[in-house]
């Protein structure tokens, strides 16, 4: 392979093109094995881990799957009525019940209910999951500056890294089905409220701490009595940023077999069908518009 | 509580620091401080420590005893190092060497070096704080932001009620009990904070500028509540300010700091006539003398008066009213008796002044008091001593007093 400048009018000597040949050479063909060492290691988990793998699978799985049952077990319009009233007396807003009751009783008018119910089934528990381990992470890298340190290209990795990378891995350990989407979900979502409790603990105002301890508050008591409370407003925001997330995920979960809204989009981009995707798109649209006017703070 | 020893007797000290010396560094790097404090005691000054070491000295060499029941009150320019001392009495700032011990009469603990369990303890029942931004917590109402320290002990719910509500209206804000923290003024927040801090019943009182981030006239307010409280609760407090007044007002006791070091401290007429050295005598000179002066400082001796005949003292300017020594009577050139009051103590917010009688008050009256009594009788003020009219005052004699006072201290 002749090595040639892309200018014609200048001339490149010889000798350095060999030898730039030769380094070349020389770098291919010591590759590191990345990626060998990658499906090496996913395939050492395989063969040794499987059986934890199962069962985490398992337990996701039928979590995922009772939980999904339980929501399509309501009619719908009786589901539609109770979440309108819930809302009314959660948020005391005319307007957010309004759109809770009509977005609803499109999506069900379009014939998307089923799908509905196992998306919010799997933004649900994906969120759980990533509160449950991300608010303690996130308290935990507040108080450890070293641990902060170490969680911040992690983060960025787990952000960055595109989601279809880490689906193989997550197909093989667990393969087809509600988990592997699940577990995707959580991966991609679960900076979010790490990041923001980490914000919030660690930008407490010095004086409330100093109130605290002057009062003889405990490290225990401290944390929630003093951090978490005022930390509460970005921890919230966390959430919301989270469930976001989550949702922005389910065509990908979709691809792995998790049910949901995500079915008939990657449905429709294999055969084609306009109509469809762009039904399906509207429903999730809606979903979105919907549990971030629940997701917003009270407003007096 | 392994650091109780038995206190040398006869002492009453509530709070004291001993040598304590406390030193800053960015990365709290213990081989610098150490080398620091080696510098501190070969002399070396604030300013060489902190280009060699990089070792800021908040403190250097402290000694003060704070009594039982008194006020004392931490005096210095910005930076002097009040607020690091103050901090060191329940160790926000934790203390490089030297010890700080509070006292019970009997036994103390020296909350500077001992354990945590302890040192929580302490913060618990003995000393408590008010900040100067007040410190609370905007999620609380004002009722759980008073009770927070009882919830840090374990009190019942139902407990912490009943100390809340009484120790808000010892501050006055019982109406408030329910509204939120941001819902009040600035006035009111800090008497929240006043009143968290007497709610856990600890008998000695850490305030830094607790009232310097209000306006003059609730500070004022609320020195005069402070002092009020403080007649009836009896507690030991350290008070950082940097407002000369203020200090004379609440303190009984002053101690001033410079660069870190407490140049001078004792009680305020002490550090008024015999301040040690320029820096002190530069926060004397901007006081309002006026609290200060008394009326025997400020009256003139009846002696010296003119008289209408022997037994007839002038009382005023234009002659229009007499004074009979021997009756003790007051009356105008027609011999029509004006009424005369005595009042024997200095405070007079409950009196309701008559205009055109005459008020009679002990030497050791206040000169806002001899003034306010001028000015709302409109008739000169007698001055007495044990039961004996000796003196009297009008205006002259108070403005006299105040211009001689502030030509005598800018000649000193
Ligand atoms: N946590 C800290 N870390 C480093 N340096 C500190 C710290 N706290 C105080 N200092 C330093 O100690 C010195 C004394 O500060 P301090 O806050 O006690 O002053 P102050 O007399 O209270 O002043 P002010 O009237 O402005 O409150 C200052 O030079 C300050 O920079
Ligand atoms: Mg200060």
């Amino acid at each position: 392979m002749a090595f040639r400048l892309p200018w014609p009018g200048l001339k490149s000597p010889d000798c350095e093109a060999r030898s730039m040949n030769g380094l070349e050479d020389w770098i291919t063909s010591h590759k590191i094995p990345v990626g060998e060492v990658a499906s090496n290691a996913v395939d050492w988990i395989r063969d040794h881990c499987q059986g934890g793998f199962d069962v985490i699978s398992e337990a996701i799985g039928s979590c995922a799957d009772g939980f999904t049952n339980l929501l399509t077990s309501v009619p719908p319009v009786l589901f539609v009525a109770l979440l309108t009233i819930g809302v009314w007396f959660w948020k005391r807003a005319i307007s957010t019940c309004v759109l809770v009751a009509l977005g609803l009783l499109f999506i069900i008018n379009q014939g998307y209910w089923q799908e509905t119910m196992a998306t919010l089934s799997l933004i649900f528990f994906a969120t759980f999951t990533c509160m449950l381990i991300g608010v303690p992470i996130g308290i935990a890298s507040a108080h450890r500056p070293w641990l902060a340190k170490i969680l911040h290209p992690v983060l960025d990795l787990m952000q960055t890294l595109p989601t279809f990378v880490y689906l193989i891995p997550t197909l093989i350990l667990f393969g087809l089905g509600t988990v592997p989407g699940t577990i995707s979900t959580v991966v991609f979502a679960i900076p979010a409220p790490i990041r923001m409790t980490q914000l919030g603990i660690s930008s407490v105002p010095k004086a409330l701490l100093e109130a605290g301890d002057a009062f003889g508050a405990t490290p225990r008591q401290r944390l929630w009595k003093v951090e978490v409370p005022a930390a509460l407003p970005m921890i919230r925001e966390g959430l919301s940023q989270c469930i976001m997330l989550s949702l922005s995920m389910v065509v990908i979960a979709a691809l792995v077999g998790a049910g949901g809204l995500g079915v008939p989009v990657v449905r429709a981009l294999n055969t084609v069908q306009i109509d469809t995707g762009f039904e399906s798109g509207l429903a999730i649209v809606l979903v979105a518009i919907i549990l971030d006017r629940l997701c917003r703070k009270k407003t007096h | 509580m392994e650091a109780v020893r038995t206190e040398p007797q006869g002492k009453t000290a509530a709070l004291s620091f001993r040598n304590v010396d406390i030193l800053f560094h960015r990365n709290n790097s213990s081989s610098a401080i150490a080398q620091a404090v080696k510098r501190l005691d070969e002399g070396g000054t604030r300013e060489q420590i902190a280009a060699e070491l990089g070792v800021t000295v908040g403190v250097a060499n402290a000694n003060l005893e704070i009594r039982r029941g008194e006020i004392s009150v931490l005096m210095g320019l910005s930076g002097s190092g009040k607020s690091t001392l103050l901090r060191a009495a329940n160790r926000l700032n934790k203390v490089t060497r030297g010890s700080v011990e509070i006292g019970n009469g009997t036994a103390f603990v020296d909350i500077a070096n001992c354990d945590d369990e302890t040192l929580r303890d302490m913060r618990r029942t003995r000393v408590t704080m008010v900040f100067q931004q007040f410190g609370l917590l905007p999620w609380r109402t004002v009722r759980e932001n008073v009770s927070f320290g009882l919830e840090l002990r374990g009190f019942t719910p139902n407990a912490r009620r009943k100390i809340a509500e009484e120790k808000l209206e010892l501050v006055g804000l019982t109406r408030w009990a329910n509204s939120y923290v941001s819902e009040l003024s600035g006035g009111m927040q800090q008497r929240v904070g006043l009143a968290r801090a007497f709610a856990t019943d600890a008998d000695i009182l850490l305030m830094d500028e607790p009232f310097s981030a209000l306006d003059p006239l609730i500070r004022r307010k609320l020195q005069d509540e402070l002092l009020d409280l403080q007649t009836r609760l009896k507690k030991t407090i350290v008070f950082v300010s940097h407002d000369i007044d203020e200090a004379l007002r609440i303190g009984s006791n002053i101690a001033i700091m410079r660069e870190g070091r407490i140049i001078q401290a004792g009680p305020p007429q002490e550090i008024i006539s015999s301040p040690v050295d320029d820096y002190v005598r530069d926060f004397v000179r901007h006081m309002n003398p006026l609290p200060l002066l008394n009326a025997a400082s400020v009256m003139r001796l009846l002696e010296v008066c003119p008289r209408w005949d022997d037994s007839t003292i002038q009382l005023d300017v234009t002659g229009h009213y007499g004074f009979n020594p021997v009756t003790a009577t007051v009356s105008d050139r027609t011999g029509m008796e004006i009424p005369l009051q005595f009042h024997d103590t200095d405070d007079i917010s409950e009196l309701k002044v008559v205009s055109g009688c005459v008020y009679c008050v002990p030497v050791t009256a206040s000169l806002n008091t001899v003034a306010l009594l001028r000015q709302k009788s409109g008739m000169p003020v007698l001055i007495s001593d044990a039961s004996q009219i000796i003196g009297l005052c009008d205006d002259a004699d108070m403005i006299g007093a105040i211009t001689g006072v502030a030509r005598a201290s800018k000649v000193n």
